[in-house]
């Protein structure tokens, strides 16, 4: 039986116990057996159940995407795990901090394609700005290059958190 | 009573909930973090301490007598050296699936971290080796951890469970809290009971085949022994072949006319065969491990699979299969077997009969003779005769990893599960000794043979110290061909006979050694004199080392070499010739 060979991209999210080394656990297993982590978040969700979402990108052929989700199921904190990918439409999110240092046009220039792209001013000097920019992936790298003639200096990325769309919970 | 008065010691809450869990042996050695619960030990006589002589045999010990009665093992090490000594009986146990539950000393909390004396991150080392470790941080989550380490570790696919005690955690006070039945894990629910589409699909298909062939693995045997007893119905209700791996000898009685023997790297030629060219596939309970497929592209090409597996990342692993059924295989078995009957499918005899017509043409290979010898005793043989001598006594075998384990799995016959221990997935030289000693624990008057190669029984050999302490009549039945013989044989197919480093220079004189631990040894070079030496092996009621002088020259036949397909056998030294390894096949293990 021939099964499709093809790369593709998937966002998953894992609900975990929030417990010292489940983080390690998820890596490990990743590292481990030589999948591929795109993108990775983790923090708290849910304080009352002690549950940690972490949402992961990572790319692989069908079998392998299979096998990861498998895998990470088997980890005995893990207690739901969702390809957003192929489980219907879905929202992912990005952001990131962007430090842009110059003076003149280029400051100004770098004010105005904020502008569009609506990031936010979050911390201003006479000579530098941060901004915030919020997004899918692809808008927060285009305006991360779009800063880069203009004095960018600093950039911190959340990586992607995702979720279904409708009122399903995960 | 106060509060105060009733509270117990992290240590004895820790014996106690073992107690509860119904745990009978300990393997264990004792060390500074330990000494804690060594003191509990001390103070009661429901457990049982087996002081080993090396943290890797006390994890072997715990697996043979885990896989001889299904029951989980225990093992007790201290923190550090005594942890990092148990990682690899720990990933020997997570390869073949064994329940195992190791309990690690750890530093007092507060100085972890802190490089202290005989601190390791075990919990970290341990992550990658085990189902799942603990590191007990407060006395109040002792007992419950304890007893969610024992449902973790047998329940669905059995594995090895680490929990990390640190001192202060042993030696502080709190109330026990007895375990709950049945445990309903916050996250952890295997699924045991398969769809019932799926298997009336899986019956449908089954039914219909004209080549059909059951592949069982370790899975069969983890499930309990009527799991066996249900394989063994079905697949004579079917007719149809059957083929065991390495970790599957004895699910099916091996002198039963369906049985087609071993398969894979060293497996029979009709087992193999019968893989290549079947139409379906009827897999309960292996993981199509690369020792079973051979070259991937070339497993099995024509067939539809089935695969019943309990865990679902086994899965479409390695192999794409048509019918997953995710599920325990005595259940699942249990399911074939009610909607079989029902049913009462009309399976094509005709075709039933060219097939076993084709299986019976390759039986008539012989694919297991061997040339015999006056002069030299043959590997073959040896087992052959031990086998004659130990078939109508209640026995149980253990190996070490080699030639001699492979020779072990196709010369002895297993009419039973349990009674086969030997390390599959991991190969660990020095498991068998070992494991044996947890056996003949598990089973004071059995019979109890580790097989073993001259090279492997060097690596756990200090065991003959415990194994004279506590009076356990092992047989180490040695193989002795002065070589690694699969390193050699490997050297003489693959590197142009270059035998860098496969030479066992310097051994010790078995005999000797055996009397030096007050064991008796045995020795034999002379294929007549053989028969008196293993009835006298096994007329001993003492710890024995039979060294067995064996053909040094000896290889490991049929074999399909790495990379190669199911039909691409070697049967003995002749066909090497004809056949060369593949580039790509060298750099594969």
């Amino acid at each position: 039986m021939s099964v499709p060979q093809t790369i593709s991209s998937h966002t998953i999210s894992v609900l975990v116990d929030n417990e010292p080394g489940i983080l390690a656990r998820v890596v490990g297993l990743f590292s481990g057996r030589g999948y591929n982590i795109e993108s990775l978040t983790v923090a708290e969700t849910d304080a009352k159940e002690n549950l940690s979402r972490i949402t992961i990108v990572t790319a692989g052929t069908p079998m392998v995407i299979e096998q990861i989700k498998a895998q990470l199921d088997r980890l005995v904190p893990v207690h739901k795990v969702r390809d957003l990918t192929v489980e219907g439409p879905h929202i992912e999110r990005e952001l990131a901090l962007v430090k842009v240092k110059g003076t003149g046009d280029k400051r100004v220039e770098a004010l105005r394609l904020a502008d569009v792209f609506r990031a936010k001013v979050i911390d201003a000097k006479r000579d530098s700005f941060v901004f915030e920019v919020t997004g899918a992936s692809d808008k927060v790298q285009t305006f991360i290059g779009l800063m880069e003639g203009l004095g960018l200096v600093d950039v911190g990325r959340t990586g992607i958190v995702a979720m279904s769309r409708g009122g399903e919970p995960l | 009573m106060t509060a105060e008065e009733s509270a117990t010691t992290g240590a004895d809450l820790l014996v106690k909930a073992l107690i509860d869990e119904e745990v009978e042996v300990v393997f264990g050695y004792p060390g500074g973090a330990v000494l804690p619960i060594y003191d509990s030990l001390f103070k009661q006589n429901r457990l049982r301490h087996i002081l080993v002589r090396h943290e890797q045999a006390a994890v072997h010990a715990a697996e043979g007598y885990a896989r001889s009665t299904g029951k989980v093992g225990v093992v007790l090490v201290t923190s550090g050296p005594g942890a990092t000594n148990a990682v690899t009986g720990l990933t020997d146990a997570l390869m073949d699936s064994v329940p195992v539950v190791c309990l690690t000393g750890q530093v007092p909390t507060h100085l972890i971290g802190n490089d202290a004396f005989q601190e390791a991150d075990t919990t970290g080392i341990t992550r990658p080796c085990t189902k799942h470790n603990y590191l007990v941080k407060s006395v109040g989550d002792l007992a419950r951890i304890v007893h969610e380490a024992f449902y973790v570790a047998r329940s669905g696919r059995p594995g090895p469970v680490v929990i990390d005690l640190p001192k202060d955690v042993l030696m502080n006070k709190h109330d026990y809290v007895a375990p709950k039945k049945p445990v309903q894990h916050k996250s952890y629910r295997p699924q045991v009971k398969p769809e019932a589409k799926k298997v009336e699909q899986a019956i449908a298909l089954i039914a219909g085949a004209k080549r059909p062939v059951f592949y069982c693995g370790g899975g069969v045997v983890n499930s309990g022994p009527k799991a066996s007893r249900l394989l063994t119905q079905l697949v004579r209700l079917t007719g149809y072949p059957i083929t065991n791996t390495l970790m599957g000898l004895g699910t099916f009685p091996a002198s039963d006319k369906q049985f087609l023997g071993m398969l894979g790297m060293h497996g029979t030629y009709e087992a193999n065969l019968a893989m290549y060219h079947c139409d379906v596939l009827i897999n309960i309970g292996a993981r199509f491990d690369d020792r079973i497929t051979g070259k991937l592209a070339e497993f099995s090409p024509k067939s539809k699979k089935i695969h019943v597996d309990i865990d679902p990342s086994s899965i479409n692993k390695n192999v794409h299969v048509d019918l997953p059924i995710v599920g325990d295989a005595g259940h699942v078995l249990e399911d074939m077997i009610r909607v079989w009957k029902a049913k009462q499918p009309r399976v094509d005899h005709k075709a039933l009969k060219a097939w076993w017509a084709e299986i019976d043409k390759w039986r008539a290979r012989n694919c297991l003779a061997y040339k015999t010898d006056n002069e030299t005793i043959k590997p073959q043989y040896a087992l052959e005769r031990l086998y004659h001598h130990i078939k109508d006594r209640d026995h149980y075998i253990t190996t070490e990893v080699g030639q001699h384990q492979m020779w072990a799995a196709q010369f002895l016959k297993f009419e039973q599960p349990n009674r086969w221990m030997t390390s599959g997935g991991l190969g660990t030289m020095g498991y068998g000794f070992p494991a044996a000693m947890g056996v003949q624990i598990a089973h004071p008057d059995a019979l109890v043979i580790d097989v073993a190669g001259e090279a492997s029984i060097m690596m756990n050999i200090q065991e003959l110290s415990t194994v004279a302490q506590y009076r356990l009549p092992v047989k180490i039945f040695i193989l002795n061909n002065q070589y690694m013989g699969m390193v050699r044989q490997w050297q003489e197919l693959l590197h142009g006979g270059r035998y860098s480093e496969s030479y066992m220079e310097s051994l010790p004189d078995f005999v000797k050694l055996a009397e030096a631990f007050g064991a008796v040894g045995l020795r034999c070079h002379e294929p007549a004199k053989l028969d008196d030496t293993i009835k006298e092996m096994i007329a001993i009621r003492k710890p024995v080392i039979a060294d067995i002088l064996v053909d040094k020259a000896e290889n490991c036949f049929p074999m399909i070499p790495s990379g190669a397909a199911h039909y691409d056998m070697l049967l003995g030294p002749d066909d090497r010739a004809a056949k060369p390894v593949s580039e790509e096949g060298m750099v594969l293990v």
